[in-house]
């Protein structure tokens, strides 16, 4: 580095944080500038990208649309509204598998190579809290971390308790995964000016970048950036975190940087704090600018069966095996994930579509997909429950998930689980504990009603 | 496209940090390896040959019950050999070679089998073993006969029995008196003892091991011998002696640390080792066997399931939940 960081932008996490695992980084896309990916010939765009209700179709069979053409929405329900990536003609509107196995209509089009942008589209600006919220439904904008919450719930301003410190979130702490770190060196000045209406809009006493240390050059371009703004040094910070599993969930990253509990069963604004992630600041941002709600999408494509692994920029819809088929693989996967080694989903073919929340697609060969290992019976090492960020027993709650013990599970508190998966990854018994872990979520879930 | 019906599917993750259960009972085999080195060296062949013993029969017992019982192999996972050592290096070098065996089938097919294998157990089985050979035969577990390391067929009281039975009446006199026992040959093993508990130097090293490898934590062996020294420290004996003499080491290095039967948690694991250490001494001070050691693992073993309920962590932003009415 040319000179030492000053020191008024970057700031320490206030504490450290609980269990934890540290799997390999394998970030080997680290270098690799962001690729266009070639226009397909026909995407599939699915109506259910979000927690909650899928959206309803607006345009017909037929139909010409642009690129940010309003595809979906819906108004009595919990949803975000889902826009076209390409310009061309809808070809079919059917019922689609979508991410996470659920079955919802999806909107096939095919493509004009021409790319025009919805004629309609323009610039939204934003003063006030309502406004900001008003734009982040607007551009259809979900947690581009994977989680696929609907960002416009999220700022909502809670009545009891002012947000006081806004988290971006680009701690990226998922193997492989580097689209965030890409976003932080390519779009710099547009997440600052986000990270500025932010400021504007919500008025929080602070906007902190919270990002692993292991990506030194995105935490300097971040900070070279904020300080050529003198007016804003004072509010704009940049926080270097340890490169520790899982840093990336929400309720770690509040609790690192400013040492405060979520609650369990609470989002983040319950303790004053407001949580969104780095590329969808940018999004929301280039929304603000130009109009152009969320299309497409920055993915890493990696993994142990990838020839050529890199980022690519690909419209939401395009087929998976499109971006397997662009960077090559060295013989058919045995298997696809949609998101990081610890958290994603395994992805049940190549057919399905990239949707908002596909920050990676990781192809992994026969040697590395797991489909080989033994479960043993648990030896009670303890190694789960020292891992858990979350102090919780995995080893106790399969147990009690197993002879369905609601009243155990309340008992040791099995709802603030949040699947990151370090107790399976540290398990020497190789037992399929995450899987545990959901199951018992669900009997609780269920038996409190 | 056409191989997409081909691919895995399951619950993530989907990396994992390699570690096995046999790896992990391999290590502990590694760290039991100065102890049983210097069982020969100190005591002779014949004390192999009583671990080879121990050893074939936990196996053979291991491989026979899950046979009968219809359940998978489990010899691979490598904790019957772990079993088989321990319980051998809990014994005195000069017992008849059927001795191991008897011990081994009590282990293996009682403790640990009839409750359903590995992880089922609630007390640590080569305990276990130690304990039903020590009433049952207790010409050749108790009595002063213990052979003597490095002489030939001289027996001898050990350290501990020798307090117990009033011949040794101050350890200073003692150090003073017996050659063979001063501080640096009980570091080295030179005394009479069960073969693998004397030399306290190959089981520091084998525990050292273990907790660089992150196998075990060093919590329950360090409270566990300091609670002991501590306690008959207070009541007039020699802290060093106490540390050095009888089982103490082996027991809190290998035997309480058994992770199926001591706690998980940090809190629970302090509370555990503070009762191993107590009860070790109460029995070292005031019992009628000479030493308590394995008593004291097995009585907090059945204990560990209430101490674990009492000190699990609370989860992540826990918050009591409100009584009734009281809003």
């Amino acid at each position: 580095m040319a000179k030492p960081l000053p020191s008024s932008v970057l700031c320490k996490p206030v504490c450290r944080a609980r269990g934890g695992v540290h799997p390999p980084h394998n970030k080997f896309t680290a270098q690799s500038a962001t690729q266009t990916l070639p226009l397909p010939a026909a995407v599939t765009i699915p109506l259910a990208q979000h927690i909650g209700a899928p959206c309803l179709p607006v345009v017909s069979v037929g139909q010409q649309v642009f690129v940010g053409t309003l595809l979906a929405d819906r108004t009595d329900a919990l949803c975000a509204p889902i826009h076209s990536s390409v310009s061309g003609t809808v070809k079919a509107i059917g019922p689609m598998i979508c991410a996470g196995g659920r079955l919802a209509d999806g909107v096939t089009i095919e493509t004009d190579g021409n790319q025009t942008p919805d004629p309609d589209l323009q610039p939204f600006p934003v003063s006030s809290a309502e406004d900001l919220v008003a734009a982040a439904r607007a551009c259809g904008l979900v947690g581009l971390g994977g989680a696929g919450f609907p960002t416009h719930i999220k700022l909502r301003p809670s009545p009891e308790q002012p947000i006081d410190t806004i988290l971006i979130n680009a701690a990226e702490c998922e193997p492989h995964i580097t689209s965030d770190d890409r976003a932080c060196l390519e779009d710099t000045p547009l997440i600052v000016r986000g990270m500025h209406t932010l400021l504007a809009a919500l008025q929080p006493k602070q906007v902190i970048v919270g990002i692993e240390n292991n990506k030194p050059k995105a935490i300097e371009a971040l900070v070279r950036e904020i300080e050529g703004n003198p007016d804003a040094e004072n509010w704009l910070r940049v926080m270097p975190l340890p490169s520790h599993y899982p840093h990336g969930a929400e309720k770690i990253l509040v609790q690192v940087a400013t040492g405060r509990r979520v609650p369990a069963g609470k989002i983040p604004s319950f303790v004053g704090c407001s949580v969104l992630n780095v590329s969808s600041l940018a999004v929301l941002q280039n929304f603000i600018e130009t109009g152009m709600p969320l299309t497409h999408r920055r993915i890493t494509v990696d993994g142990p069966a990838v020839i050529n692994p890199q980022n690519l920029l690909a419209p939401i819809g395009t087929a998976i095996q499109e971006l397997l088929d662009f960077v090559g693989v060295h013989e058919p996967p045995a298997k696809v994930l949609s998101g990081g080694p610890m958290m994603g989903s395994a992805l049940l073919n190549t057919a399905m579509p990239v949707v908002k929340q596909t920050n990676a697609v990781l192809a992994f060969d026969k040697k590395n997909d797991l489909s080989d290992r033994h479960q043993a019976p648990c030896i009670r090492c303890g190694r789960c429950a020292t891992a858990c960020p979350m102090s919780l027993m995995p080893t106790l709650i399969e147990r009690y998930a197993k002879i369905n013990d609601i009243e155990n599970l309340r008992r040791v508190g099995v709802g603030v689980c949040m699947e990151c998966g370090s107790c399976a990854y540290s398990c020497p018994a190789h037992r399929p504990l995450v899987q545990y872990m959901r199951l018992a979520k669900e009997i609780e879930r269920k038996g409190r009603t | 496209m056409a191989d997409s019906s081909k691919l895995t599917v399951s619950a993530s993750p989907h990396f994992h940090c390699g570690e096995t259960t046999a790896a992990l009972m391999g290590d502990v085999l590694l760290a039991l390896l100065p102890a049983v080195v210097m069982s020969g060296v100190l005591f002779g062949w014949h004390s192999i040959l009583l671990i080879a013993v121990s050893v074939t029969a936990c196996l053979v017992f291991e491989y026979v019950t899950r046979l009968l019982l219809k359940r998978p192999n489990s010899l691979a996972d490598l904790s019957a050999a772990v079993t088989g050592v321990l319980l051998a290096l809990n014994l005195p070098s000069n017992v008849p070679w059927w001795l191991p065996i008897i011990g081994a089938f009590v282990a293996i097919v009682v403790v640990k089998q009839f409750f359903g294998g590995i992880g089922q157990n609630f007390v640590n089985p080569a305990l276990v073993g130690r304990i039903t050979l020590m009433v049952s035969f207790p010409q050749y577990m108790t009595a002063n006969q213990w052979a003597v390391p490095t002489t030939d067929a001289v027996t001898s009281a050990t350290p501990l029995a020798s307090i117990a039975n009033g011949d040794l009446p101050s350890i200073t006199e003692m150090f003073s008196k017996t050659a063979d026992v001063d501080p640096l040959s009980m570091f080295l093993g030179l005394r009479p003892g069960s073969m693998g508990e004397t030399c306290i130097a190959a089981l520091l090293l084998g525990g050292l091991y273990l907790c660089v490898r992150k196998v075990i934590s060093p919590v329950i062996p360090l409270v566990f011998m300091g609670t002991t020294v501590g306690i008959t420290w207070i009541f007039g004996q020699n802290p060093y002696y106490n540390l050095m003499a009888g089982g103490l080491v082996l027991g809190a290095v290998f035997m309480a640390t058994d992770y199926t039967t001591c706690p998980i948690n940090l809190k629970g694991k302090i509370v555990y080792a503070i009762g191993c250490g107590v009860i070790t001494a109460v029995i070292r001070l005031w019992g009628g066997m000479p030493e308590g050691v394995s008593i004291a693992i097995v009585l907090m073993n059945i204990l560990v399931p209430h101490i674990e309920k009492l000190t699990t962590p609370k989860p992540f932003g826990y918050v009591k939940e409100r009584k009734e009415g009281n809003v």
